[in-house]
């Protein structure tokens, strides 16, 4: 059997520095597996700009960034098999902890590769637009946001010349401005939600800019056409999301593109048997970001769904970095128990959800998302009932991921540490 | 008087910001929670400007598609100019992030560069 020392399942932005994060932690033996024809992810088909301000301080389209890790990674000589779909992860069951990872490719056909790590960076997928309910036939013109991205930017494709959107996500929000400047009327965003969950900017930049009316609190209640759309039907909801009858508005239209959000990709995650996290439904993870199977990591829009392609990129070294560990036996065993951080008050989950201090490096990076919006309202750390951190903030969005990092020496000042809680306070 | 009703860009809170205009000279900026929000307000009614990002199609290469981007912004009422003049606009294999697509587009005095590279498909 082939053997390596990390696998990493994925070649998008989180795999590939995942890979780059364990190579410079000195490890040899790494192998990217990657579906698809190109690395790089869902980047490449992100051809407008705004990612890397963080990490490059200026602002590059997805291929771009994408091509800054894809030459990294070739200048530190990490394989990468493209074309190759990875099936299934399990263990090695011989009472090691490496895992067989099962793959298929034209080349080499299917292949079985034993691995002593494996890094999960499958990224997520649009939620599909059968789970949204929405009542009607099933006609031709009904899309994910992202497929249309991917038609128009990839294939040269226009899916249709009068569009209605369901969903204000930043991929809906992109998607109206791509389709107008590609000649199509984007006719309304419609929002089920009071807010958007999308970038403030890409809500100026993209409908603003263009006239597009963005309808709150609003959704679709009836599409028209037997085979292809021809009309849809939106109207406005109640605080319980019930459509308020007399708010209806009809659009003639060719096209429905449904942009409800995204979720990670975790299936050979659950299959292997590693937790899955309710909220976030990426897998759960400790301060070094292994799931709930040793030697098992993750990363990237699999363990929670990102906005900026900057923090996955951190993420990602980190989870490649302590896979390097976890090879050499660097990883502490620990006499002391884990401790599982506890989100409460408008904080709906944390990445990691479970630490321990003795595995911990420098500084813990805590990553969490509120539930609604919130202004004028500080954040807080607790260690037991010591408060440690107490910060004030403007806003809080759904939308945006926010980060906490503390100090190891800080954190271990607490005598007797049993929990940790994240939470919003008033005052 | 003029005024203009913009929202600020500049972080999450997206302050509505109301612009009072003269003559195309600024009276007053209000709204704005932060200086950040008063330059960006300025800088909007004065003279907006865009990145432009796009693909084009390309031949004898081994995808169909490039990215590309206006290498700088551009004025913001010249975008749809610049989409009508990328219609016709077709790339050769190799490309290279930041190889010139077409030089300065519709006399923005900016170039439409690759934002991806593309290889030359093997005969
Ligand atoms: C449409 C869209 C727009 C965005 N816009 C912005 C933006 O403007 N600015 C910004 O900073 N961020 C943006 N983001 C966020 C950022 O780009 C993503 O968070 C980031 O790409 C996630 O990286 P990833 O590697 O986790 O996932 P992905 O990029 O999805 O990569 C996952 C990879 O795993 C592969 N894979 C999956 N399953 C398997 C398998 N079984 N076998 C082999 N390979 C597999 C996939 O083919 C894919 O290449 C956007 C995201 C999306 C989806
Ligand atoms: S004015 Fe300041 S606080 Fe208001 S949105 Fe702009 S940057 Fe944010």
């Amino acid at each position: 059997m082939n053997t390596v020392k990390i696998a990493i399942i994925g070649g998008g932005p989180a795999g590939l520095a995942a890979a780059i994060g364990a190579r410079e932690a000195g490890e040899d033996s790494i192998l990217v597996l990657e579906r698809d024809r190109l690395s790089g992810g869902i980047l490449n088909q992100c051809i407008h700009n705004g990612f890397g301000l963080h990490t490059f301080k200026e602002e590059l389209t997805g291929p771009e960034y994408a091509q800054r890790f894809i030459d990294r990674a070739e200048e530190l000589k990490i394989p990468c098999r493209l074309n190759t779909m990875v099936m299934d992860i399990s263990a090695a069951g011989d009472g090691s902890s490496d895992k067989i990872v099962t793959y298929l490719n034209r080349e080499e056909g299917l292949v079985q590769l034993r691995a002593e790590a494996v890094v999960l960076a499958m990224g997520c997928r649009e939620r599909p637009r059968g789970a949204l309910n929405i009542p009607g036939f099933r006609p031709a013109g009904i899309y994910t946001a992202g497929t249309a991205q991917r038609l128009v930017n990839i294939e040269g494709f226009m899916p249709g010349k009068r569009v209605v959107i369901l969903g204000s996500g930043d991929i809906g929000l992109i998607m109206a401005r791509r389709m107008t400047l590609e000649g199509a009327k984007v006719l309304a965003v419609a929002e089920l939600m009071p807010y958007s969950g999308g970038l403030k900017r890409n809500i100026v930049q993209c409908l603003d800019d263009f006239g597009i009316p963005l309808k709150l609190s609003h959704t679709v209640v009836d599409i028209e056409g037997k085979e292809r759309v021809q009309a849809v039907t939106i109207a406005q909801v109640d605080e319980h999301s019930t459509p308020i009858p007399g708010t209806e508005e009809r659009y003639e239209c060719d096209t429905l593109l449904l942009s409800c959000g995204l979720l990670p990709e975790n299936e050979l995650t659950s299959a292997l048997g590693a937790d899955i996290s309710p909220v976030t439904r990426g897998p759960e993870v400790n301060e070094s970001l292994e799931t709930s199977v040793p030697g098992v990591f993750a990363c990237g829009n699999v363990l929670h769904v990102h906005d900026l392609v900057d923090f996955v990129s951190q993420e990602a070294e980190l989870a490649g970095r302590n896979a390097a560990r976890f090879v050499r036996g660097e990883i502490p065993k620990t006499e002391i128990p884990d401790i599982r951080v506890t989100a409460e008050n408008g904080v709906r989950y944390t990445v990691p959800e479970i630490i321990n201090t003795d595995r911990l490096e420098d500084t813990l990076t805590l990553r969490f998302r509120v539930g609604a919006v919130y202004k004028d309202i500080y954040e807080s750390v607790y260690l037991n009932d010591r408060r440690i951190l107490h910060k004030k903030k403007k806003i809080f969005s759904p939308g945006e991921m926010e980060t906490i990092v503390l100090k190891k020496s800080a954190i271990l000042e607490v005598p007797d540490l049993k929990t940790i809680t994240v939470k919003l306070e008033e005052e | 008087m003029e005024k203009r009703e913009l929202t600020c860009i500049g972080c999450p809170m997206g302050c509505q910001i109301t612009v009072t205009l003269d003559g195309g000279a600024v009276k007053s900026v209000e709204g704005n929670t932060c200086m950040k929000g008063d330059q960006y307000a300025r800088a909007e009614v004065t003279r907006p400007v865009r990145t432009v990002t796009s693909s084009v199609p390309v031949t004898g290469g081994t995808i169909g598609q490039v990215s590309v981007k206006t290498a700088g912004e551009i004025p913001k009422d010249k975008i749809f100019d610049v989409m009508d003049a990328l219609r016709t606009v077709r790339a050769e294999a190799p490309v290279s992030i930041g190889s010139v697509i077409a030089a300065d587009i519709c006399g923005t005095g900016v170039d439409i560069v690759a934002t991806k590279n593309v290889e030359r498909k093997a005969q």
